[in-house]
């Protein structure tokens, strides 16, 4: 599909569609990837917290998270900062 | 929010919608990630955000992409406190003509780069002034987006590209400059200091500080895994060690009332954080055993500073 | 309709009182310092409802108007000299984000050696980037420009920032007669601003971002031609301007070009010295004419060549001069026209009162009288220092 022209494109470069980069899945950067043992999980949230990309969605009041692969470049931080060990890297 | 009232949120408290969402493009287990996040937890989707030029900036706004679902504007590299100055000086026009009725918050993100050095002017300006925004300088210790050059806020003895430890100078040869020192010279009404690995008085100071009706400063050290040359899974447990070995003491400063924020009554020693990255590893050579020494003897001399500030009125 | 007594500083500072200006962030350097310090006697005095940042830098000043024009407000800056030439990134981006701005450039000399007197040096060093710049003859001229100079950037064919050029000293500080409008004529001259786009929390947009190679070509492109369609624009305010005030604005304005052989093209308040001038010589039987270009970009090319289409010989007079270059910046531009159009007129560019340097009658006397020693063919330089001591 090829580019946007200047004609087609919007004014000064704005870029009005917030959160665009949602299309942009960064999933693909991973070597390893986080698997959680939901077993052990104690719902801290403390992996969400620190997750730079926003990668570790909230499902629900009580602290159940589930990883969001599209986006989890697979820094291993939420596995690091576990205080219970509940989420491992596994090689993909 | 009552001033200097400390408010300990939980994190399933914390809003679960994100400001600055994912697909963005920078490093896995980028600290300066989790920086931008976590104050945009606090300052929710009434916010106006001014970034200055660095990876911030650049990797979350790739045209066509971008990664902020809040009003957003880049404009330079120097300058994101005067075009914030700007835009807070546009909001009290417009209000006053009855053309405006929104009031958001107007956030600053800089790196160390465009805040320490090249920013400091325009931050200093913006300050005096007084006008009504939150300046975060997020701090990874050099300018990185550039490929890891020293900047006024690398430590003494770090490696980056233009501090090079070579045969003749071990690694940069200056002192970390004193960001918040000089932000309350200014007379500021807060001014803190804040670590993204603790996450709490990071959000709490956000928060807090947004309250004010006055320009405020929060510099937040956000550790690179890139830089700092250390596993993209320590981002959290380096910044963690930062503040455990009290080389950076996380306080607050109140209309000029200083306040240590977290207490490190047992701190470890400087080589527990030294040893950890990549940056210093010149230093672990046993003939730059006395650069350890004097950081060891500098950041105990800060400190106790600093709790000499705090016990004053 | 009012007349008072003002300088060129004070006309403008008065201009940007009747338009209802939103935000003025701005820093002092001679000789702009009379527009600030009457803008901010306005203030203090509660005649305008206009924030005035007293920012720290040019650069500052700048940015901080960005920023207040990204949120929809109507914004005035002014500068001169090292202050404009400290602005220079800015600039760009001001008029590559598509902001309309109104900045008074009160034209004075670059450093080396440090000069606080007029030419055009500074504006010139800065001609690319992509400003719309016009130039003032006198102080009615600063005034009536800098109205029109809100109304072309804010027009939403153009948003785009513009630059009111006026000579520093010469025309800022002489006092001179001075037309004013009544503020409510100003006030229906000038509706209140419709942003383009704006920062706004419920429609959160991203402002400058990164462009990689494979767009950042389609955005200049798209601004040339943004710069390039603003003459319409231009010429609309200009003539729904004259037909307000009775002064006849255009892109350029032409004297004795009917029957001249011989025309000086000129910009600024030498313009009023070579018509002065002009008169006399014409009045003893010389066939000579003056050209003022006051719409320097988007340059007005048509107009020229219409103009001087006639002539034999033609002195372009540059008060700025161009390290390196064959011409001067204003020849240079007349020069590209000529050829463009296939006219092939003799042309001697003259360099002149940098760094103030007082131009009289004998001056363009002398002028003229190069020109038609060039139109016989006795002149071999293709450019002239005017009275500079050897």
């Amino acid at each position: 599909m090829s580019k946007p022209g200047w004609r087609s494109l919007p004014v000064a470069g704005i870029i009005p569609k917030a959160g665009s980069s949602l299309e942009y899945k960064t999933g693909t950067w991973r070597a390893f990837k986080p698997v959680v043992d939901e077993g052990k999980c104690t719902f801290c949230l403390l992996c969400w917290i620190y997750c730079p990309d926003g990668a570790i969605k909230r499902l629900d009041n009580k602290g159940k998270i589930s990883i969001d692969y599209d986006y989890c470049k697979g820094c291993g931080i939420c596995a690091s900062e576990c205080p219970v060990k509940a989420i491992s890297m596994v090689e993909e | 929010m009552a001033r200097g009232e400390r408010v300990m949120v939980t994190l399933k408290e914390l809003p679960v919608e994100d400001y600055i969402v994912s697909g963005h493009r920078m490093c896995a287990g980028c600290g300066p990630a989790i920086a931008a996040r976590m104050a945009l937890k606090a300052a929710g989707p009434n916010t106006i955000v001014v970034n200055a030029t660095g990876c911030l900036e650049v990797a979350t706004t790739i045209y066509p992409y971008t990664s902020w679902k809040i009003p957003w504007i880049h404009v330079a590299f120097e300058n994101a406190a005067a075009v914030a100055s700007g835009i807070e000086a546009a909001i009290k026009a417009l209000t006053r003509k009855n053309l405006m009725k929104q009031q958001p918050n107007i956030i600053a993100f800089g790196g160390d780069g465009g805040t320490f050095d090249i920013g400091i002017q325009a931050l200093s300006g913006a300050l005096e002034r007084g006008h009504r925004f939150l300046y975060i300088c997020y701090d990874n210790e050099a300018y990185m987006n550039t490929g890891i050059q020293r900047s006024g806020a690398t430590p003494l003895g770090a490696a980056t590209t233009t501090s090079p430890p070579g045969k003749v100078i071990p690694g940069k040869k200056e002192w970390k400059k004193d960001l918040i020192g000089i932000a309350v010279a200014h007379g500021i009404p807060y001014a803190a200091t804040a670590c993204i690995s603790y996450w709490s008085d990071y959000i709490n100071k956000v928060k807090k500080a947004l309250s004010f009706n006055g320009p405020t400063v929060i510099h937040v050290l956000s550790p690179c895994q890139l830089g700092w040359r250390f596993n993209s899974n320590e981002t959290i447990k380096i910044g963690r060690l930062a503040v455990q070995t009290r080389i950076f003491p996380i306080y607050e400063v109140e209309y000029g009332k200083y306040r240590l924020n977290i207490n490190v009554t047992k701190p470890l020693p400087v080589i527990e954080y030294i040893k950890t990255q990549g940056r210093f590893r010149h230093l672990l050579e046993p003939q730059n055993s006395y650069i350890i020494e004097n950081i060891q003897k500098n950041v105990d001399l800060q400190w106790n500073r600093l709790l000499k500030l705090c016990s004053m009125e | 309709m009012r007349i008072i007594g003002l300088t060129g500083d004070e006309a403008v500072a008065y201009a940007v009182k009747q338009c209802d200006v939103d935000v003025v962030a701005a820093y002092p350097i001679t000789p702009q310092t009379i527009i600030v310090e009457r803008i901010s006697d306005f203030v203090a005095n509660g005649e305008i409802n206009t924030e005035y940042v007293c920012v720290e830098s040019e650069h500052s000043a700048l940015s901080a108007c960005i920023g207040a024009s990204a949120m929809g407000a109507r914004v005035f800056t002014a500068t001169s000299s090292q202050g404009l030439a400290l602005m220079h990134e800015i600039l760009y981006i001001a008029s590559s984000l598509r902001l309309p701005i109104v900045m008074a450039v009160v034209n004075r000399a670059l450093s080396a050696p440090i000069n606080i007197h007029g030419d055009h040096s500074d504006m010139m060093g800065s001609r690319d980037c992509g400003w719309i710049q016009i130039y003032a003859e006198n102080a009615q001229e600063a005034y009536d420009t800098t109205i029109q100079a809100f109304k072309i950037a804010e027009s939403p064919n153009v948003s785009l920032p513009v630059s009111v050029n006026l000579d520093g000293f010469i025309i800022s500080h002489s006092m001179e007669r001075v037309e004013i409008l009544d503020d409510e004529d100003v006030k229906i001259f000038l509706p209140p601003r419709k942003p383009l786009y704006r920062l706004d929390v419920e429609n959160p947009i991203t402002i400058g971002p990164l462009c990689f190679t494979d767009y950042y070509f389609e955005f200049k492109k798209q601004q040339a031609e943004a710069i390039e369609k603003s003459y319409k624009t231009i010429m609309d305010v200009m003539n729904e301007y004259s037909r307000v005030t009775g002064r006849n604005y255009k892109f350029i304005d032409t004297y004795g070009i009917e029957d001249s052989e011989v025309l000086i093209v000129c910009m600024g308040s030498t313009c009023g010295t070579a018509r002065y001038t002009a008169r006399r010589l014409r009045e003893k039987g010389e066939k000579v004419g003056v050209i003022k270009v006051s719409l320097y970009r988007p340059f007005p090319s048509e107009e020229l060549i219409e103009a001087i289409k006639n002539a034999e010989a033609l002195i372009v007079m540059d008060r700025a001069v161009s390290f390196g270059a064959s011409s001067g910046p204003l020849c240079s531009d007349v020069k590209n026209t000529l050829y463009d159009a296939g006219l092939k007129i003799k042309i001697l560019n003259i360099i002149y009162g940098l760094g103030g340097r007082d131009v009289s009658q004998k001056d363009i006397e002398q002028a003229f009288r190069l020109g038609f020693k060039l139109k016989s063919g006795d002149i071999k330089d293709r450019v002239l220092w005017l009275g500079v001591r050897e």
